[in-house]
C-alpha cells in the first residue's frame, strides 16, 4: 500500500531540535489525515519522532532507512 | 529498517504546558533555554519563557552596547555586553575565543544558533516574559529590547502560570 504524500520535508544535516522544530510548523496549515514525508539524518530524530508522534497524537505511518536518510510518514491527527 | 507503527492513539498523551525560569545569560544555558522552548511548542505545549536576571540580557538589542539609567547600571552592561550574538560561556570563555569556537562547530554541525531559536520560538508562538522587577534593576527599557516580548509581569504572575505546568529553571 502506498500512502499518498501531501508534502515533502527535508532536514537532512539538521540537528536537534531543528527536524521536530520544522515539522510542527509544517504541519501546522495541514489538513487533518493528510500525510507528511519527512526526511532527516539526525540519528536522534528517530526516537523524537516516536515521541513527538506519541505526544501529540498525530499518527506514525511509516518509518524506514536508507543509507543513513531516514524517512518519516506522519499522518496529521 | 521496520518500524512499529503507532497505530494505537490510546498513547496519546494530553498536551501540557512548559515554563522555563530562563535566568542565566550565559551561551551555554541560554542555548538550552531555546531548544527546550522551540521543542515544547513543537510538540503542542503552552509555552512560557520567563526571563529574569542575567536571562533578560539575551533579549537587548544585539547593537545596543551600553544599557542603563545610571552608571551602576551602566558598568554591568559594559562589563557584560547584551545582547543575544554577544553571549559569554559558562566555562572556557578564554576572553570570547570559547563562544566564537562553539558557534562555529555549531555551524558545521548545522545546529540552530540561540538567535535564530528565538525567532522560531517566536513564530511557534513562545510566550517570552521579561521580569519586571530586573529591568528596573538593571535599567532596560522597553526600547532597549527585541520585539515579540510579552508584558513585563512579576513573580506571582509566573508562579501562577507555573501551577499546573513542567518548570525548569535553567
Amino acid at each position: 500500500m502506498t500512502t499518498a504524500v501531501a508534502q515533502t520535508l527535508d532536514v537532512k544535516g539538521l540537528a536537534c531540535p531543528l527536524p521536530i522544530v520544522k515539522t510542527a510548523q509544517a504541519v501546522k496549515p495541514m489538513e487533518s489525515g493528510e500525510v507528511i514525508e519527512v526526511l532527516a539524518t539526525d540519528p536522534g530524530a528517530v526516537p523524537d519522532f516516536n515521541a513527538w508522534c506519541r505526544t501529540t497524537g498525530n499518527r506514525l505511518v511509516e518509518q524506514t532507512e536508507e543509507g543513513g536518510v531516514f524517512r518519516f510518514l506522519v499522518q496529521k491527527r | 529498517m521496520e518500524a512499529p507503527a503507532t497505530e494505537e492513539r490510546s498513547e496519546h498523551v494530553p498536551h501540557k504546558k512548559l515554563v522555563i525560569i530562563a535566568w542565566s545569560g550565559d551561551l551555554d544555558k541560554v542555548w538550552p533555554q531555546m531548544i527546550l522552548a522551540t521543542t515544547g511548542a513543537a510538540m503542542g505545549m503552552e509555552t512560557t519563557v520567563f526571563f529574569t536576571f542575567w536571562g533578560l540580557f539575551s533579549l537587548v538589542k544585539d547593537d545596543k552596547r551600553i544599557t542603563g539609567d545610571n552608571w551602576m547600571q551602566k558598568m554591568v552592561a559594559m562589563m557584560d555586553r547584551p545582547g543575544m550574538e554577544h553571549l559569554k560561556l559558562g566555562k572556557m570563555n578564554f576572553a570570547g575565543a570559547g563562544p566564537a569556537m562553539m558557534r562555529h562547530l555549531a555551524k558545521d554541525h548545522e545546529v540552530a544558533s540561540p538567535g535564530e531559536l528565538l525567532q522560531m520560538a517566536v513564530d511557534l508562538g513562545v510566550k517570552l516574559v521579561p521580569c519586571q522587577m530586573t529591568m528596573d534593576l538593571l535599567g532596560l527599557d522597553r526600547e532597549d529590547m527585541i520585539d515579540g516580548l510579552g508584558e513585563p509581569v512579576g513573580a506571582t504572575t509566573m508562579l501562577t502560570e507555573a501551577q499546573d505546568a513542567i518548570t525548569l529553571f535553567i
